[in-house]
């Protein structure tokens, strides 16, 4: 558990980093990019945020958030509706611009350079709450424009791999329709074999069981719990508290763009710490 | 077609009350006028005697004949499918145009003599004109469909500035001011070409406003998807959002280019040897000036039809990803 690799810094209050993040600092070393990536790779560090803030227009979405991923780590972050857990995950691949601190994604510090970004991005499977599937593609093609058109895989190639995720994601049969033909669960499960395809280093999940109907949650979570089994990066924001149970290596609590408590999901679930977590877990497991 | 019910509703035409409404409507509204000076008080005269002298007497009974018919008609018609309806309402509609048209006493064999030279050359130079602007318009309006929806301040005050002086300015003033203008600053050009500018800039700016509509129509989740897979703008553009956004472009579109077909006639004021211009020539010289413009008329017509089957087509083609 790498509790201490996450840093929530209240502004004013705290500002702790520990020594490793240093050499990921800008400006801390002349070729930077390079060096950056090294560290990465030394030190699994797949997502790193460093106090980061964002604001849309006078309202401040995100206040010093800092978080870090590692390889292999599934974590889960969770809040009342309005706290900046989607907005923070969708930082990741930069889909909103933050506007104060840092954020680097497999060893590239993001910003609002195209080039740079679209490594990123290649690099990073998101998944949204509403599936957001291409309705004028077969399942198929779904799966199979991203490599093609991205990363030059030939067709042949990214049709075996389109068909090989969607066994990962058990609807093989359906790559042939089109996602309106499907059921919410299995839309879902189609975007996320959508963005595997890709074979990326971190996959995000934004609520990605929110707009399913109860049955086809599990379905879902199933799939995801089977790409967390397999190592699979992943970091959730949802409000499956099963799943963050079950699943987890850390749980986040995020509040008015503030990250107010971490732990491990069992500390976390038994024993929050923060008056606020308390009152939401409360709201949240009353039913 | 509207998304249909699945209450059984009666037959509008068969009820009573609506068949005798449509009764008194017609019946009234055919005494009003007086029909006995027409064809149809010619075919009466057996019955109501001389139908210029017949009076009242006469004006009554060709409206109740009239009435009657068409009442008769509309109930027979209900009885079938739909697909027959449609096509009995269409040939009869033809069929009272051609009565209309044969009122006229058109010259048949001056149609036919003139028709092959109004199409070798008058069609196809309305067709060249147009299918030349056609593709320059969409060009115009899909970049300046960007232009309008990116956030570059220069774009954006060019587009803007651009649609609305050319949709603001009536097109044959455009077509003027850019052949009698543009030669004040140099640029000479022919009226070919000044025609198909003119038709160019004026449907270009039309399209713009369809164009970004249409874009503006998708879902925004498709750019964040997009996006999020490590699409450019380029390519979410031409692979994602523009093949969703052709489906509610392409009725708008048709209805711009059919528009855009007709008024290429008036590029005939720069005296191109294009449809109308021949038509009016033809006739003018031997005073058949109905027969070439019925003929010019029915012409634009089955272009226009063309179009219509063409849209269509593409529209159902379209139309494919939309099964459940």
């Amino acid at each position: 558990m790498t509790v201490d690799s996450i840093h929530q810094v209240e502004r004013g209050r705290q500002s702790s980093l520990k020594a490793p993040l240093d050499g990921l600092l800008p400006g801390s070393s002349p070729d930077r990019k390079s060096s950056s990536r090294r560290q990465a790779k030394l030190n699994d560090r797949v997502i790193e945020a460093r106090n980061v803030s964002k604001w849309y227009g006078g309202f401040r979405a995100l206040t010093d958030v800092s978080l870090t991923v590692r390889k292999g780590e599934r974590v889960v972050i969770c809040g009342p509706s309005g706290s900046g857990k989607s907005t923070l995950i969708r930082c990741f691949n930069r889909l909103e611009a933050h506007q104060e601190g840092e954020i680097t994604v497999n060893g590239i510090r993001l910003h609002g350079k195209m080039r740079d970004l679209a490594a990123v991005r290649k690099n990073v499977g998101m998944v949204f709450q509403h599936f957001n599937l291409f309705p004028h593609m077969t399942v198929l093609m779904n799966c199979m424009a991203a490599p093609m058109w991205i990363k030059g895989v030939p067709e042949t190639e990214a049709k075996r791999l389109a068909l090989k995720f969607l066994e990962r994601v058990r609807i093989p049969e359906q790559a042939n329709k089109y996602p309106g033909q499907l059921s919410g669960g299995q839309q879902q499960r189609v975007a996320i074999a959508r963005s595997l395809c890709m074979e990326p280093a971190v996959m995000l999940f934004d609520e990605p069981t929110s707009s399913l109907d109860p049955e086809m949650v599990s379905e879902v979570l199933e799939t995801m719990t089977s790409l967390a089994r397999d190592g699979m990066t992943m970091v959730c924001v949802t409000h499956e508290m099963g799943f963050a149970r079950s699943v987890a290596d850390r749980v986040i609590f995020m509040d008015a763009g503030l990250i107010v408590e971490v732990g491990a999901p069992n500390d976390f679930f038994t024993n929050p710490q923060h008056p606020r977590t308390k009152l939401f877990l409360s709201q949240i497991l009353k039913h | 077609m509207l998304y249909a019910d699945t209450v059984e509703s009666e037959v509008l035409v068969h009820k009573p009350l609506f068949i005798a409404s449509v009764f008194v409507v017609v019946l009234s509204i055919c005494f009003m006028v007086n029909l006995t000076g027409t064809t149809m008080g010619e075919l009466m005269r057996p019955v109501i005697g001389d139908p210029l002298e017949s009076g009242l007497y006469g004006r009554f009974a060709i409206a109740f004949v009239i009435a009657m018919i068409f009442c008769l008609n509309i109930a027979l018609i209900g009885f079938a499918h739909l697909k027959v309806q449609i096509a009995i309402v269409w040939a009869e509609l033809l069929l009272l145009f051609l009565a209309f048209f044969a009122v006229f006493n058109l010259s048949l064999p001056f149609i036919l003599q003139n028709l092959p030279f109004l199409i070798t050359q008058g069609v196809v130079t309305t067709l060249y004109i147009s299918a030349i602007s056609l593709v320059f318009a969409s060009t115009i309006g899909i970049i300046a469909a960007i232009a309008k929806l990116s956030s570059n301040g220069f774009a954006y005050g060019i587009a803007t500035f651009y649609t609305s002086f050319f949709r603001g300015l009536p097109l044959l003033m455009q077509i003027y001011l850019i052949y009698l203008g543009l030669p004040q600053l140099g640029i000479i050009m022919n009226a070919v070409p000044s025609g198909i500018l003119a038709l160019s800039l004026c449907v270009g700016a039309y399209m713009t406003e369809i164009f970004r509509a249409g874009i503006q129509s998708i879902d925004r989740g498709q750019w964040e998807a997009s996006r999020s897979l490590g699409f450019g703008f380029g390519l979410t553009m031409r692979k994602i959002i523009m093949p969703q956004a052709l489906p509610v472009i392409i009725p708008p579109m048709g209805n711009t280019f059919i528009g855009m077909l007709k008024d290429s006639s008036l590029v005939s004021v720069l005296g191109v040897w294009e449809l109308t211009f021949l038509a009016r020539t033809l006739g003018q010289a031997t005073f058949h000036h109905m027969e070439m413009l019925v003929a010019a008329a029915i012409i634009y017509w089955i272009l226009s039809v063309c179009l219509e089957l063409i849209q269509s087509k593409i529209e159902r083609y379209f139309a494919r990803s939309k099964v459940r």
